[in-house]
This record gives structure tokens, sequence and C-alpha cells, in this order.
């Protein structure tokens, strides 16, 4: 980041949420990098950024979209770059009509099912090998989610065209796609002036080519929406037509907000995925073994996902050890398997629905944190027990106590027949272990201090659960039951508590032979037969050697900048992905000056600053046999190794739900009729038909001047999510010790309301109150001839802790990205009044209130496809199981 | 203490006889502030983590006294924070030995009105208990078409974000063993 | 051994230099004059200032209370809040000046002696601004500032028609440790003292709580705290400097807004960074407290600010409150020494 000629942060507020990170920033800034900030609010992120551009929430594919068209039409792109490392020349089916010629509708769209069949997207020649054929399932399963590591299957041989010339290229596809995506679309749209669009459009350009490189920042302000990972997308293509991916100084950076999150997907606690980015077998799609890792690995596709045998082969051998065999198919037939969403949403909605027995919250407080709060409350409300392991008592331990369904009376304590176990947990100085943090950088934590009291770290709860459950099971005859018996589980312990060995843990993680213990040093090592167990393949490597690589710590100012030496990054302790992409195709550097990594023609290796993300002594003159397939079918010049035509995805023929391109919809929830479609949201954006999950009317359906305001939610850097380790902690909570909303003068104005004193907020779900801060931080927007006003609230807030508010979440509904079922939660529409709220059930009448006049009806969800827009139904293709 | 010692620390006598004429540097400097350290420099033992807050991945350092954490501060080893932390990081200290931790078993028991104390053994086979209860009376075998499902959609769990990798790893070994499908975390949300 | 010691019939420090306030105290080979430059030119407004000077020192905390100043929720420096971080939400008169969000670069390396001086202390503190671990010197600078307009501020186009730029300005406040320290002139029992880095600190084991101090002090700085009644205030953490550590402030500083080091360094630092903000057009940027000749001898802690001093609550001439006291104390000489001789007297013969 420090390398960076121009910094774009949008969809973040790095200043606020990653203070210590954003030093990075303000380095390369020091050195002369412009700085740029978009965002619906000015923030101490905009404080110290060089340009600030204020933009309607929800809005940024138009803005970005914007940036791709400048770059197109005038020609501004790294060309050398686009035309080796990225698909631009890849010839696309005749088939495919633009959401541009169909009021913002692909081809493919089924109605029944508001999902594509992606046949027509496709290279030409291929149509029919999608992989994926109809997507509604893989939208139930959030399949999006297993292209974290690895690009979606695409067919052997394209068609290019090298000119960029050929009407149906990437290229000119593209060019098409954005061509509306004008200055004057973007200040009609978001509400950015022109001039400061253009400012932004060129110092990105002028930053970025064979010299100079530009970084792009993202954090949670872009994921939840119903558009996210489009939005994310839009990002990427302007970085790959910039040549600022796999480069010192580029990329499109994610910014996440939790210690180990980026663990928690890689070593998943998630229903979609088994650890490495496996997925959890689906019922109807992978009835054994093969058909499970065929739908991995896609035969004869060329990168490293061929190795998928020997991975999935090994997770189940480290799972089930001695019982998992080559001819049982490694116990293959232990796995659950899905059907369809069983995402955190849907599971809140079966519990109010009684469906689910009992919940575990592992240092997570959905009352708080999750959309829709009273959701999340109701359902924890009908189970028949929970278990919440925490440092403090959170607001999703008390709720049936405490919470305000019990002050309207929806919660009864006396009939609420919830069974609460509370066990507190060890914080992170009371236990060991590893954090992976955001870029991919395993660092392991040494234990300081025993846990007081009862308090206990997972690793030993869970173990000592497990070794109860299994002795409780012993004998048993049922097959059910032997997963369990079969399971490897016989962790070495320490101290009078018997704490599991976190390092044994992390051993078997990392994988070793099963014929001599030793641990493995690299997931090529894996084998399928049998011979190799590990944990989580891409964190193969971590323990080589027999030595804990993540507790690496010599001194930064001992190391170069990449600091190879400090913990351990997956895969294979590599720091940038991709960096073949930092030399040109013959490889050599594009430049001295972004020198990273290079092929050493004398010694017939790459080498560099950093551990080549390449196989290491493939020339880059290497072009693969006819037939390879795997590795070995990546050409000497595909640097996306992990795509499987090793090129950087402008199109996305698969592996996105929601179109092959970005394209700007409204949020679910939105003020404003979509200018630049007919349709108005994301045709494909998940949906739930539940009583109580209600949707704000937004244009063109009536009643829309019911809720005319838009809200956004972010953090402060004083508090952390939803105040669990904040509103606790007493230096913290002073420093913002109340819950409040930030208005523009103007709508202070417009809605009586005076600084510092109250205010309340009511959706189709919640009514909140909070005090309100009159601040120029925000301002009303000119949007499409009228004023749009913005109001933001932090979502730290609940009734438990030192400091104590409303919580802003409870202001959300439930709608979620089709690709990974990500809620969009950081934009709504709602109503602002002045004073505080109702108390007692008058707080239910009035959000019923509001729901009568936007006539909402409980339970019916929007439309997915807008009135009126044309809808061609798919040619017979799929049946929306997934079966051709 | 003689006569003499008494003359020489009393502070009017260092001020009058000393280099400190004025009496407001070296000659008022109190017995305490003489013998001032950092408390960090006594440390029976530094261990070397990291902040459990953002995804960042700053360097920390706790240092602990007669098993007391007495410190927490920005490792300057890291190349990633350079020794840095922000308000949330610097209060670890506050964090971990806050007076409003639970370090005590909790139970609601089935329409109470009240906490209850509750013995950690007992809670954890309670717990196993549900579990396998829950698990027997949701349990699905097969679909209706008779393909394998091997699952319970009776048990959920949401966290993990701010968990180990170990404790992760072993959490959904666990859970996936036990058929248990619905396993979630801050990363979806 | 908490005897105060008797106030001497001397001048008061305001006449002597102010260059090494610590020799002037009595300090033989006294290390360099340490002090703080709080650069609000990178402050992000953290807080993790005041955080981690309240981990160190155990201060407690200072109320609960929303108090609609911006971020600010601590309001001023007090006994419970020995930093405190202004938010100045400032709309500026439309046409003023340059654009002020993007005339606020952060300026160029400093001088490599001064580099090297810095990366001096005990440790490393992660302080030294401008150095990259391991990278080389070649890498500051690398592109040019583009001199683009700036963004201004949030929507000043239509409907907000007419309202004027705006820009969020942060600053670190802190105890100043003047060279000519009012609290210390007036302090009757010793409490208040200047250290061998020539800070000024109160030592909790002699403090009487009498409260003189507090009104001496030019920048309202120093407080009582309520229920101890003693004062209390930034020790520049004379424990930690002591053993070569850095202020606990200045080491969780995640953007090098507070540096740490020699005041002659910082200084020199400070002036070449003032420089460059003025160079890339922020014509407002001056230091305040770095002058040895202002009202109180130059502060031990200064900053360099993006507007007048009184935007930030600073006063704009700060005069140390004793300033008449040299003549006060000639005059009241000779009937001090008597008194002094008295108490040895009385001293010695009340232990014999």
């Amino acid at each position: 980041m420090a390398n960076a000629d121009v910094i774009v942060i949008q969809g973040s507020n790095m200043a606020e949420a990653h203070p210590v990170g954003f030093q990075w920033v303000m380095e390369a800034k020091r050195r002369g990098a412009k700085v740029f900030h978009v965002d619906p609010r000015f923030t101490r992120t905009s404080a110290v950024a060089d340009a600030y551009l204020p933009i309607r929430a929800g809005t940024d594919i138009a803005l970005l979209g914007a940036v791709v068209n400048h770059i197109l039409s005038n020609e501004l792109d790294f060309r050398e770059y686009v035309l080796a490392y990225t698909n631009a020349a890849t010839i696309v089916s005749d088939d495919f009509v633009d959401a541009e010629d169909a009021e913002g509708l692909f081809s493919g769209f089924d109605p029944t099912t508001a999902s594509y069949v992606q046949d027509s997207w496709q290279y030409a020649g291929h149509e029919r090998d999608s992989g994926s054929g109809h997507t509604a399932r893989e939208r139930e399963t959030a399949a999006g989610l297993r292209h974290e590591s690895h690009g979606a299957p695409v067919a052997r041989q394209v068609q290019r065209d090298e000119t960029l010339q050929h009407p149906r290229c990437v290229y000119q596809i593209l060019k098409r796609h954005f061509a509306r995506y004008t200055p004057e679309m973007v200040e009609r749209v978001c509400g950015v002036p022109r001039e400061k669009f253009l400012e932004l459009a060129r110092a990105w350009t002028e930053n970025s080519g064979r010299e100079r490189t530009g970084c792009l920042i993202y954090s949670v302000g872009w994921t939840q929406h119903t558009v996210g990972v489009q939005y994310i997308r839009t990002g990427a293509i302007i970085q790959l037509l910039l040549g600022n991916v796999g480069r010192p100084g580029g990329g499109v950076l994610a910014l996440r907000g939790h210690a180990s999150i980026q663990g928690s997907t890689d070593i998943p606690t998630l229903f979609n995925l088994l650890p490495g980015y496996l997925p959890m077998p689906h019922h109807a799609r992978h009835p054994d073994f093969d058909a499970w890792v065929d739908g991995i690995r896609h035969p004869g596709q060329k990168g490293f996902w061929g190795g998928a045998r020997a991975y999935a082969a090994s997770l189940l051998k480290a799972y089930w050890g001695d019982a998992a065999t080559a001819e049982n198919d490694f116990c293959y037939g232990h796995l659950p398997r899905l059907t369809g969403d069983h995402g955190t949403y849907q599971q809140v909605l079966n519990m109010i629905d009684g469906k689910v027995k009992g919940y575990f919250l592992l240092g997570q407080n959905p009352a708080v944190g999750s959309a829709h709060g009273r959701a999340q409350r109701l359902g924890m409300a009908n189970l028949d027990w929970l278990v919440v392991r925490d440092l403090f008592m959170i607001e999703s331990a008390t709720f049936w106590q405490r919470g305000p369904e019990v002050a309207t009376g929806e919660i009864v304590p006396e009939q609420c027949r919830t069974e609460v176990f509370f066990l507190p947990a060890a914080s992170h100085v009371e236990k060991e272990g590893t954090f992976t943090q955001t870029q991919r950088l395993l660092q392991w934590r040494e234990k300081a201090v025993d846990p007081p009291g009862d308090a206990r770290s997972e690793l030993w709860f869970f173990y000592h659960l497990g070794r109860r459950i299994r002795a409780k099971l012993a004998g048993s005859t049922l097959p059910r039951d032997r997963a369990l018996l079969d399971l490897t589980w016989d962790y070495p312990t320490h101290g009078g508590d018997a704490e599991p060995d976190a390092e044994a843990v992390l051993r078997e993680i990392n994988g070793y032979d099963t014929t001599t213990g030793r641990p493995l040093s690299a997931f090529t090592e894996a084998r399928d037969d049998g011979t190799t167990a590990i944990g989580c393949w891409i964190y193969t490597g971590v323990y080589a050697d027999g030595v804990n690589q993540a507790a690496r710590r010599r001194p930064g100012h001992e190391q170069d900048w990449v600091a190879a030496e400090w913990g351990w990054a997956w895969p294979a302790n590599r720091r940038l992905l991709y960096n073949r992409a930092s030399a040109d195709p013959q490889g050599r550097p594009w430049s001295e000056r972004k020198r990273y990594v290079w092929w050493d023609a004398e010694a017939g290796r790459w080498t560099g600053r950093d551990v080549p993300d390449f196989e290491v002594s493939k020339p880059p003159s290497y072009r693969p046999p006819e037939g390879a397939t795997g590795s070995a079918a990546l050409a000497g010049d595909d640097p996306f190794i992990m795509q499987s035509d090793g090129k950087g995805w402008l199109y996305a023929p698969s592996g996105v739900l929601d179109g092959p391109l970005p394209t700007h919809y409204e949020p679910a929830e939105s003020p404003v009729r979509n200018p630049l479609y007919g349709q108005q949201a994301n045709p494909t954006r998940k949906r739930y038909d539940h009583p109580v999950n209600s949707t704000n009317p937004s244009p063109p359906q009536q009643h829309d001047e019911v809720f005319p305001y838009v809200f956004t939610v972010s953090r402060l850097t004083e508090h952390h999510t939803a105040g669990g380790m904040s509103r606790t902690v007493a230096p913290l909570a002073e420093l913002q010790p109340e819950m409040f909303v930030e208005v523009s003068p103007e709508l202070a104005a417009l809605a009586g309301l005076t600084h510092l004193g109250w205010a309340h907020l009511i959706t189709a779900r919640a009514a909140i109150e909070a005090r309100v801060l009159v601040t120029d931080r925000l301002v009303p927007l000119a949007v499409d001839g009228r004023v749009i006003h913005q109001l933001w609230l932090p979502y730290h807030f609940g009734f438990e802790g030192l400091v104590t508010g409303d919580s802003a979440n409870d202001l959300f509904g439930i709608t979620l990205d089709p690709n990974v079922l990500i809620q969009e939660s950081k934009i709504g529409t709602c109503d602002v009044r002045p004073g505080r709220r109702p108390t007692g059930t008058a707080l239910r009448d009035l959000v019923q209130d509001y729901r009568t006049r936007a006539g909402i009806v409980p339970g019916a969800v929007p439309p997915a496809v807008t009135p009126g827009v044309p809808v061609e139904p798919p040619g017979p293709t799929g049946d929306g199981e997934g079966n051709p | 203490m003689g006569l003499r010692d008494r003359l020489l620390g009393w502070p009017v006598y260092r001020q009058l006889t000393g280099t400190d004429p004025l009496g407001r540097g070296a000659a008022a400097r109190s017995t305490r502030s003489a013998e001032l350290t950092a408390r960090t420099q006594d440390a029976d033992r530094v261990a070397r983590s990291v902040c459990p807050y953002c995804a960042v991945g700053c360097g920390q350092r706790v240092f602990v006294t007669d098993e007391q954490v007495t410190q927490i501060e920005g490792d300057p080893d890291s190349p990633i924070s350079r020794g840095r932390l922000c308000p949330k990081g610097a209060a670890s200290r506050s964090l971990v030995t806050s007076p409003l931790r639970q370090t005590t078993v909790r139970y609601r028991r089935p329409y109470g009105t009240e906490w209850e104390d509750l013995d950690l053994d007992t809670a954890l086979d309670m717990i196993a208990d549900r579990v396998l209860a829950a698990r027997a009376d949701t349990w699905e075998d097969t679909d209706a078409e008779g393909r394998p499902l091997n699952r319970t959609l009776g048990i959920a769990s949401l966290g993990g974000a701010t968990l180990d990798n170990e404790e992760n790893y072993l959490i959904k070994k666990l859970f996936t063993a036990m058929g248990a499908l619905q396993i979630e975390n801050q990363a979806r949300i | 051994m908490a005897d105060p010691p008797h106030r001497p019939t001397a001048p008061a420090q305001s006449s002597l230099p102010a260059a090494d306030p610590a020799a002037g105290a009595g300090w033989v080979d006294a290390p360099p004059r340490m002090g703080f430059f709080t650069d609000t030119s990178v402050c992000i407004g953290c807080k993790a200032c005041e955080v981690a000077c309240k981990e160190w020192n155990g201060v407690p905390t200072s109320g609960l209370d929303l108090l609609g100043m911006s971020y600010d929720n601590t309001g001023a420096l007090t006994a419970n809040s020995w930093r405190h971080v202004a938010f100045v939400e400032q709309p500026r008169p439309a046409g003023h000046g340059t654009a002020p969000v993007a005339g606020n670069p952060t300026g160029g390396p400093a001088g490599p002696a001064s580099v090297a001086r810095s990366a001096d202390t005990v440790t490393p503190t992660g302080t030294e601004p401008e150095v990259l671990p391991g990278e080389p010197p070649a890498a500051a600078r690398t592109t040019e500032f583009l001199g683009m307009p700036a963004a201004g501020p949030p929507g000043r186009t239509g409907s907000a028609e007419g309202r004027s730029d705006f820009r969020w300005l942060m600053m670190s406040d802190v105890c100043k440790h003047c060279t000519r320290a009012g609290c210390l002139d007036v302090c009757p029992t010793g409490a208040l003292f200047r250290t061998e880095f020539g800070t000024v600190v109160v030592q909790e084991d002699i403090c009487n709580g009498c409260g003189y101090c507090v009104s001496a002090c030019p920048y309202g700085v120093i407080d009582r705290r309520v229920d101890d009644g003693r004062v209390w205030k930034c020790t520049l953490c004379y424990d930690r400097i002591g053993a070569g550590l850095t202020p606990a402030c200045a080491q969780a500083c995640p953007t090098e807004s507070i540096q740490y080091g020699p005041l002659d360094e910082l200084r020199e630092r400070a002036a070449v960074r003032v420089a460059t903000l003025r160079e890339r057009g922020e014509t407002q940027a001056r230091l305040y407290g770095h002058d040895p000749d202002d009202g109180v001898g130059g502060d031990g802690a200064f900053f360099l600010l993006l507007d007048e001093p009184e935007v930030y609550g600073l006063p704009p001439d700060p005069q140390v409150t004793t300033r008449d006291l040299p003549a006060m104390w000639r005059r009241a000489g000779l009937a001090a020494l008597a008194m002094t001789a008295a108490a040895v007297g009385a001293f010695l013969g009340g232990r014999r």
C-alpha cells in the first residue's frame, strides 16, 4: 500500500475502522501519492484525504462503471497487460444479450426462480459448458464464496481477437456495456459533481501503468449490499484494465473487520464450505466422492484446482484417520449434505418458525450485530436451548430478560422457554493460537496468563464437548453416530484444566504424512491415496519442518519491506497474490520502479522480493502441450494461476450469479427510480417471504414517500462491532458514550431536529431513538432533479454494557446478495421524527401505522423483476434444481 | 536514621547546598519520583500477541507481573503495525481485566426470570445431552428420493471471526461429524 | 521525607535562560530536553493517545457524557484526561483561500540527522517518521503533487449552494511542559518539579491539593481531581522515558501525529514540515509553542496547526502568569532569607 501512487478508498472508512493500517496510506501520501475518499459521509478518512467525493449510498457501480468508461473511451488501459493477462480478447457467445439491451436483465433470466441460466454468457463455442447451467441452487448455497481462492471453471481453448476489434470480444462488450456510464450519469445517479468525478478518473488513470500503480481499498461498505459482489468486480475490472493487479502498490484490498475473519472463511465456520474452500457436498449433485471431487476440479481444467482430489482426500483423512480409506472413499459418506440455503438468516427465520432446537453463539452478538435485530431476538426466544460463549454478558444472552421485546410485551420471560447457558470465554491473552489477518497472514499468539474462573478457550470447550458426546455414544450402532465415533479426536492436553495443545491442532491443519508423521511443507505434497492428512490444504507450510512458522517474529526493521519472516501467509508464505503479473509476458519487470518478481533467465527460475506466485521454474516461454490439464495447462505468461484460464476476468462467463458484468441496480430499498434501467433492483437478490420480514416500498412501487430518507450505518473508531468488546470497556465507552444519528443542517431544519435533542427513525421493521448530531459532514445530494437526504448511525449500541442505546441494525430487513448471501445492511430507507420513540406496545403500533400507510402486507416480498421489464425466458436448459 | 542522614535528605538542605538552590528540580524530586520505574521493565514475562479487534493484525506485547496483565502495548517489531495501536487495541488491558467480565457459568432455566449459578462440568454435560437430543429429534438420514443427507437442521451456530484458526478447525470438525450444517460466522454478516 | 521544601529567595525561573530548564533546576549532566511535537495535519482523531495514556497511567474515567462537540466527548484536558483530542468542524466562507482538504499533504522527509537521532531511542518505537524499515532511501517522494483543485466539501453544489468549504480539524492536546512554567513557580510544596528531561511533573506523594497551580496555568491544563483533591496532568510518562521508552501516547499514535524526542530535534523537524506544507499550499500551517521567545519561553510540547490557535481552543499569546514574580522576589528577598534561617533552626531543633 505504501508503494501506491494513487489510493482510492471507497466503501471503507479506513482511518476510523483500521487506524493502524491507515499509517500505510499516510506513508504513501507522504511520498506523494494522492488519496481519494468516496463515501456518503465526510469521515475521519475524508478529513486527511486529498479529495473527498460525497456519494449517494448504493450507487458505487454507477461511479466505478463511469471510470471504466473513461478508461475505455479514452483508451487509457495498460494495453500490453490487458492483452496478455486478461480475457479482453476472448470472444463471447453470439447468444449473449447485454443488460444494456434488455432494460437491465442479461440473457438467460428465468423469472420463475429469479435467477440466470448462464449458457448464453459463455465464450463462443462453449455455450453448453458453463458448468453451472441454472444458477438458482448456486444462490441457495452461496456458491460464490468458493471462488474466494479460485475462479469459476471455463473451457480450455477460446477464440481470441488480439486486435480487440471483434464486436463480441470482451473488450468491446465491456465498452458498450458501460458507454452510458458517463460523468453526467454519475452526477445524476450518485449526486457526485462531474468535475469531482473527472478529478478522480484522471488521477486514477494517470497514476497507473508501467511506471505507476494505484490501489483500491474497500470494506463492508461494499459487501453489505444486494449487489455487493458486483461492486468489488467493478473495482477489479478497473484495476485489471489499468494493470494494477499483482503489482506492488496495486491491488483491490479488502479490509476485514475482525481479528480472524479471514481465517474463519479459510477454515470456515460457514455452512457451505469445508476447510480450504472445499464445498460442503450437495445431496443431489455430489452423490459420491468422485462426483464431489469432479465438481471442484472440473476435469480438464487449467490451474491448481486440478489437485482437488488430493486436497479432499487429505481433509477426510485428517477428519476420520484410520477409518478413512481409499476403499470407502475416505468416509465421504460421513459428510452431511446441503439441500439449499442454510445460512444464518434462513436459520433465524427457521428459529421463529420453531424448526431449530439449539443454537451456539461463539463470540458473536446477533441481537445487536445482525440485520433485523427483532427477528434475531424473536428467533432466540423460540429455541429449546441457547449456548452463549463470550467475555461479557451480551444482549444475545439477556434478550429474554432485558431486550426491547420484553418492553413491548412480545417476549414474556415467564413464557419464554429458551434455556440459556452462559459460559465465560478466555480472552486473546489467555490462550494460544493463530489469527489470520486481512492479508492472509497467520500470526501466532503466545498465552500470557490463565483465564479467570470458569473462563475457557473455544478449543477447550469443543474438545471436551466432543469427548463427552463421543463417550455418551460409545457402543452406539446407529449409522449416524459413525462419523462421531470414527473421528480423530485425541489431541494432547496440558495444565490443570486439560487445555488442548493448539500447536497439535495447527500441525493437523498443516497436514502430515500418515505413514511417517512428518509435517508437510507444501500443498503440492498432498496425495489422494490416503498417505497424507491435511486439515486445510491452503495452510500447508505453516508447520513446515515441524516448526510453527506463524510464530516467526523477526523484527520488521531487520527485514526488507515485504517482511517475509514475520508470521506466515497462505498460500506458501506469499505476500502478494498473482505476483507473476508484476513482470511482463517475457518475465521482465514492467519497470524498475515497480520491480517485484521476475524471471532470472540464467538461473532458470522466478525470483524477486516475494515468493513467486507461479511454478518457480516454468519459463515465460512455456506453452502447454495439447491436452494438458491442471497447472501444466497454464502457459508461462498466464499469471492468474487459480483462474481456470490463467487470465484476469474483465467479463465473468460464470461464477457470478447476477451477471457477467456489473450493472447499476438500486438498493432493495431506495427512494430513487433506477435512472439507468427499467429494472429497479438486482433481480436475483435473495428475498425472504416471511411475515417478520417486511421491505419498504421503492419506486415504481407506490407509497415509497412514506420512507423518504436514506440511512446508512457503520463503525466508529472508538467502538467494535456490536459493542461487546468496547461498550464494556471504560476507556472506550467514555469516548462515544451514547447512540446518536448524524443529520445535515438542512434535514434537521426539514424534520424539526435539534442538535443534541432526540430523534427516532422508523422503518417497516422497527423504530429506534438516538441523540441528534447536526453536522456539515452530511449533505443533501442533488440526484436526478431532486434532493436526497442521507442519515448516518453507528451500529455499536445495544442495551447491555457501560453505555447503552437502541440498535441501528434493528432498522434493517433481510435481503441478501445472491452470490454470498451477505445482507444489505449499508442502506435502507426510513422516516425520521423529532423526539423520543414511544415505549411499550405503542412502539409496535407506530411501526404498524407506518406499514399500513406504506401498504406493506406481512410476508409479501417486492417483485424480483420490476413490472414492465420484458422477460425473455431462457431456452429449455435447466429445471431450477440444477439438473440439465 | 541519624541526624546527618536526615539533614542530607531534607529537601531544604539539598536545595541550599546542592545544584538546585531554587528547589524546583533535582532538590525537589521526591523519593517516590527518584525510585520510579516503568512497570514493564519489572514484568515477570512478556507474551507476544496480536490485537483481538480488527483484522489488521497489529502486534501486541502483553506484560505480566504476579500472573496479572499489567500492560498491553504495541509491538515495535511488527512490520504491520510498527508498535502502534488504535484506541481499541490500546484499551486491550482494560478489555481483558474488565470488572464486567463474566468469570462464572450462568444458567437461565426455561421460563426462568433470573440467572442461576451452575457448575462448569455440569453445564458441559447438560449441553452434551441437549446436543444429542436435538440431533436425535431432527436427524435426517436421506431425502425423499433416498439420497443421503446425514444431517441435523436442529442445531445452529454463529461465531468464529474473533476465534483462532485452531478453534474454528475443531468447531467445524466436530459439528460436521455431528451432521450439524448450520454453522455460520461474521464473515456472512 | 515529604517535608515541603521552603521557597528560596531567588529570582523565579522566568529569568533563567530558556534553552535548558533542567540545568537551571539543578540537574548536572542532564539528558537533552525531551518533548512532544504534535503534527495536527496528520491526526486522524482516533484517540489512541487518550486511551494509551489512561491505560499506562491508570487515569480514571472522565465521564460518560455525549457532549455534541463533534466527536469530542472528552471536552478538555482535565485531571482525568491528560490527552484530549479536539475536533473542529469548520465551515469556511466561500472563496476563502485554497481548498483545505487537498492542501493537506503530509510533507517530505525530515533531515537525515534528525531521523537518525530519533531512531536512537532504546527500543524502536515506530515513531521515526519517513523511514520504512529496510526501504532504500530513494523511496521517498516519487510522484509529483498534482496540484489539482480540492475536493471540497461534501456536496457544495446544487441544493447546498451557498454553503462554504468544509474541513474537519483534529488535534491531540496535552500539557505544554512550559519552559517558564507558572504552575511550578507557584507550587508551595515542591510537588511540581522540573525533571532532568526538562519536563514538568506533579509528584502525587507531595501534592497537598492547594490548587494554586490551577489558576497559574496559562493553558488551563492542570486540574484537581474531585475525589482526592490533588492535581494531575501529563507527566510526559516520566517513568517510561526514564527507562528509555517512548511515552504511551506517542508510542500508540498510528499516524505519527504525536512525535516524541529531543526538543531541539523536534523543532528542526517541525520547521521542515511546516515549510513543506506551506510550499504545498497550506498557507495557514503554523507552529505553536515552538518559540523560545514567546510568553512562556517556548513549550516542551508544541504543535503544528492548520489554523489560528483559537480555532483549536488554544490561547493565541500565552503568558506565564508569574512573569512579574522576579521583581516581587527581589523585594521579598531579605525577609525570606531570614525565614529560611529560622526554618533550618526549627528543623534541626524539632528533631533533636
